[in-house]
């Protein structure tokens, strides 16, 4: 492991600890704690694939419901005749493929356009998939029976967290990842020192695609019945977009300091306010955005620097005789 | 010819539900998310003045319009102004904005939900059919088209033939120059905030006659609202309408002559080649 | 109203962490879970047909006293959440209500789409599963894939037949001719009544001069209705939902769409449909149906606009107060809350409901309404598939 710092060996070995430990979590319960965790390991992946695009690019995609969908269409339509772990890879490539020829076509967009265009992409493919569903599709309904419990979702997607996180700090370390950052700094600057700075992008698109399309496609057997209203639903790109911006996108961990907190926020207000979900939600979200402007991450690192400071402060008055 | 009408009839709703949006945004750069609730909201008091007080939904835009622009006013000084002032950029405030007004539909749809509940609610006024050249078509949604016209003309005529209008303009183009020549910015985005406001209520009045709603329609507004400002330029008023009136037109003829499994498809289509051909929209300038 | 409930809760609450701490193991009131949209595009249709019909039926239980388990009267909460419309939240509500706050018993959460997604979990934690408002073809597999679950409103398959047979029965009379229009949304149950009752109509001798479909959320119909009438039908078939339901309605209105037949699916049995088209909706044709004169019924009506405030469909709403009817009956049958016991009750039992005497034949309820229609300001039955007091269909007659 000599490619590998002390600094950053301390990390991995304390990463895999952690994965396992929370691994563990279906032998100690199989009920109500289990089944938040996979809505908060679900939405964990989607958001840190969502920042791998969106945290060095700061472009806001709507698209991963689009994403989502395809993985989740592609299960239901071939869970009867092909192996389930085909079918991710084939749920990655599917999303890889949209990715690729909606960002060749689109990232020369900027801003709020690019925001608009990939929401209406989302709606596109469903209604596409929705009309070819049904003048196409002989037998109907998408029943997607398997024997997989909570705990085997579970598993998969904290495994592809994993993934998901290696790739991240491969992407980080590799020339693809300072060409991102420089990008990040400055568009024009990165153009003038030689990178190909559409390539870039459309590269890291693909991939943050493909991972939210495995997602969609882990997730299938889940909902049993697949339907594009569900599958395509325009609320997992917006709740995605938040968590992911309310964790903070300048590291690859920060999404994962919005997904928990605010999964189980959002889950305490309908346990406790059945008849005002959204009234209650509509508040939290208000107060959370004035009060942390820059996302938990923000927040901590201000945190940190603080102490930080306090300690230089403290470290100096120890030096005066 | 049946077609052409009915085309245009939905493009003037269309409309109606865009040239609010197209104010807050392009003036005052909220990317409003709670639009379609701030409509569906004016839905359900039209409603209730209607079935309560019997008062006909025309004169209930009279008190609609004014107690929207107050509540818009107050909504922009008191929870958008304080983004506004800490953005450093305008994509600092596009990213604070749409989660602020993503809260903001939230709360707007819980008022709604423990006013009125979530059931479907509608009402009977002046659904009665107009013959135009061998066709029928409500007279609601004539009234509803001939409102659009009125109400995209005054704004039209108020933007580039009055002093203030002028002035919004300014702080729709550079918000930064607009303050060096002497414009109140916050003063003037807080008026648009408020003015887009205004109008999508009147319009969420005029469409509760035809239109059967509930507390949670409002999203499916927003986003026609959004594609349409996107695809006429942001703060464009006549490229809003144009929009509008060609997405109606090609709904439409999409679902007369191809399939109207397809018509919400060849929408999103037709804007994706708006923005890809004209990503400034359709009247807007591209930039240097 | 929900003060008193929430007092109630916490009330029951802390009487139960009470007697738990005190290792008493008595239990004083039954627990009932209830997880469905009250929010998210599936809320309008759940704040008719399924909310309020869980508190009538509370309020009637709890006015007796509550449930005679083993000749002791146990009182009844419910214990609600939001499912936002979202199959992930359902499943995480339906795990939070079993583990957590360990209810006795479940409501069927509301819809085809989230039933199915729950019912692998609910089968897990051995609840029986009443879905009172799932329509569609697979009832017999699920029964068969998930014993402990229960399907009562019927298969898509019958309705769309049913359709079918009062389309002839109004040919005999001479209201309509052989030419039909038929338009579906494309969504799950639009389709599936699609692909049933086309054949239905054809084999039946009826042509299809107009044919479509739509996508869910058109909110335009003006295009549709006129080609429908370009094509000069006898009679309108849309096999729609709420939304469509009312904007097919009202464009057919406008357009004076002159037909003998005019039906339209989902909500036609909602009182907002009378309410939106007043004379209009005389003689439109719809999905499911109840039947009004049936005895009880008019007064069962008149107490869930008393109790909940608003009035009850005519369809859906007297099917979830019926299965919480059988579910009461079966435990008190029982006399104990043992979900196994009260699953294998169920599926032997004849239960007296708002809806007449229910039997769970294979766990699935054979005898259902298919269509309805309005007549005289009441939305009468006019297809079943055996229930017996079928109206006479009547042709529609004009938009005045």
């Amino acid at each position: 492991m000599t490619w590998l710092n002390e600094k950053e060996r301390r990390i991995a070995g304390f990463a895999a600890i952690a994965f396992g430990v929370v691994a563990l979590l279906p032998l100690v319960d199989q009920g109500y704690y289990l089944s938040i965790s996979v809505n908060i390991v679900m939405y964990v992946v989607l958001c840190t694939a969502w920042t791998l695009f969106s945290g060095p690019t700061h472009y806001i995609s709507l698209a991963t419901a689009a994403f989502f969908g395809i993985g989740t269409y592609t299960v239901a339509l071939g869970i009867d005749t092909v192996p389930f772990p085909l079918l991710l890879v084939i749920a990655a490539l599917a999303s890889g493929l949209l990715a690729c020829v909606v960002g060749i076509a689109t990232l020369r967009l900027s801003g709020i356009y690019f925001v608009i265009f990939t929401l209406g992409l989302a709606e596109l493919v469903r209604q596409v998939v929705t009309w070819l569903q049904t003048n196409f599709s002989s037998s109907l309904g998408l029943y997607v029976f398997t024997d997989f419990g909570e705990q085997h979702i579970y598993w998969m997607l904290l495994g592809l967290a994993a993934i998901v996180y290696i790739t991240g700090w491969l992407i980080n370390r590799s020339r693809l990842g300072f060409a991102m950052q420089i990008i990040g700094n400055d568009e024009t600057v990165a153009k003038h020192v030689g990178i190909d700075t559409a390539r870039a992008k459309v590269i890291l698109f693909i991939i943050s695609g493909a991972f939210i399309g495995i997602v969609g496609a882990i997730l299938a057997p889940r909902f049993s019945y697949v339907q594009p209203p569900s599958a395509f639903n325009p609320m997992i790109s917006f709740q995605v977009v938040i968590m992911a911006l309310l964790g903070g996108t300048k590291r690859i961990w920060g999404p994962l300091l919005g997904v928990i907190p605010f999964t189980i926020l959002f889950d305490q207000v309908t346990a406790y306010f059945p008849n005002h979900t959204s009234f209650v939600i509509g508040i939290a979200f208000m107060a959370i955005v004035y009060l942390l402007p820059q996302g938990v991450l923000g927040r901590l690192e201000d945190l940190v620097r603080l102490r930080k400071r306090f300690r230089m402060v403290s470290a100096e008055e120890g030096n005066n005789p | 010819m049946s077609v052409i009408i009915s085309g245009l009839l939905l493009g003037g709703t269309y409309a109606l539900i865009a040239v609010g949006l197209t104010m807050q945004y392009g003036v005052s750069r909220i990317m409003n998310l709670a639009n379609g609730e701030n409509l569906v909201f004016a839905c359900f008091v039209a409603f209730w003045l209607f079935t309560t007080f019997a008062i006909n939904p025309i004169l209930g835009i009279v008190l609609i319009v004014p107690l929207a622009f107050v509540l818009n006013w107050l909504i922009y000084t008191y929870a958008m102004r304080p983004l506004v002032d800490r953005a450093k950029n305008r994509g600092q405030l596009e990213v604070d904005s749409i989660l602020a007004t993503f809260g903001l539909l939230f709360i707007l749809q819980g008022i709604m939900k423990l006013t009125f509940g979530g059931g479907y609610f509608n009402y009977n006024f002046l659904a009665v059919p107009v013959t135009i050249m061998g066709s029928n078509y409500g007279l609601n949604r004539i009234v509803a088209f001939i409102a659009a016209a009125v109400i995209a003309g005054a704004l039209y005529l108020f933007l580039n033939h009055t002093r203030y209008g002028t002035a919004i303009r300014a702080v729709a183009v550079d918000p930064v120059s607009a303050g060096l020549v002497a414009i109140d910015v916050p003063r003037a985005s807080a008026f648009a905030f408020a003015l887009g406001g205004a109008l999508t209520a009147a319009s969420g009045a005029l469409l509760s006659t035809f239109y059967t709603f509930n507390a949670d329609m409002g999203i499916i507004f927003t986003m026609k609202a959004l594609i349409i400002v996107i695809m006429g330029g942001v703060g464009d008023v006549r490229g809003a309408v144009l929009a509008a009136l060609l997405l109606g037109l090609a709904e439409t003829a999409v679902a007369t002559f191809i399939d109207p499994g397809l018509t919400i498809a060849a929408t999103y289509a037709l804007f994706m080649l708006v923005l890809l051909f004209r990503p400034q929209g359709i009247f807007g300038k591209r930039p240097s | 109203m929900k003060r008193r409930t929430m007092i109630k809760t916490v009330a029951a609450a802390t009487l139960a962490g009470v007697l738990m701490a005190g290792g008493a193991y008595a239990q004083e009131v039954i627990k009932l879970g209830a997880s469905a949209p009250k929010s998210g595009p599936l809320a309008g249709g759940a704040e008719v047909s399924h909310w309020p019909a869980i508190k009538l039926w509370l309020h009637d239980v709890n006015a007796r006293g509550g449930i005679d388990v083993g000749g002791k009267k146990m009182p009844v909460e419910v214990i609600e959440y939001d499912d936002r419309t979202s199959g992930e939240e359902a499943i995480k509500n339906i795990q939070r209500l079993a583990t957590v706050d360990k209810v006795d018993f479940l409501v069927a959460p509301y819809a085809t789409g989230l039933n199915l997604a729950t019912a692998p979990l609910i089968a897990k934690y051995g609840y029986p599963q009443l879905a009172a408002t799932a329509v569609t073809d697979g009832v017999d597999e699920f029964a068969k894939r998930w014993p402990n679950s229960f399907w009562l409103l019927g298969t898509s398959a019958s309705f769309a037949e049913s359709v079918a047979d009062v389309l002839v029965k109004l040919r005999d009379k001479g209201a309509i001719g052989d030419k039909v229009a038929v338009v579906n949304v494309a969504d799950a149950f639009g389709i599936e009544l699609m692909n049933a009752g086309k054949p239905a109509m054809e084999a039946a001798g009826f042509e299809i001069v107009y044919e479509t479909s739509y996508p869910l959320g058109q909110q335009d119909f003006a295009p549709i209705i006129s080609a429908a009438q370009a094509a000069e039908p006898d009679a309108f078939v849309a096999f729609s939902y709420p939304g469509d339901t009312f904007g097919l309605s009202a464009q057919a209105k406008i357009a004076n769409l002159d037909v003998g037949a005019f039906y339209v699916g989902v909500a036609t049995a909602f009182p907002a449909y009378l309410g939106a088209n007043g004379a209009a909706a005389e003689g439109v044709l719809g999905a499911g149906a109840v039947n009004p004169d049936a005895p009880g019924m008019a007064e069962w009506r008149a107490r869930h606009k008393d109790v909940t405030g608003v009035d009850a469909d005519y369809w859906a709403s007297a099917m979830t107060y019926s299965s919480l009817q059988i579910l009461e009956q079966a435990i008190n049958k029982v006399g104990s809350l043992d979900k196994a016991a009260v699953t294998e009750a169920i599926k032997g039992g004849t239960f007296d409901t708002v809806l007449g005497e229910m039997t769970l034949d294979g766990n699935v309820n054979r005898k259902f309404w298919t269509v309805g229609q309005w007549q005289g300001g009441k939305f009468y039955g006019v297809a079943s598939t055996g229930i017996g007091g079928e109206a006479e269909p009547v042709a529609k007659n004009g938009w005045e």
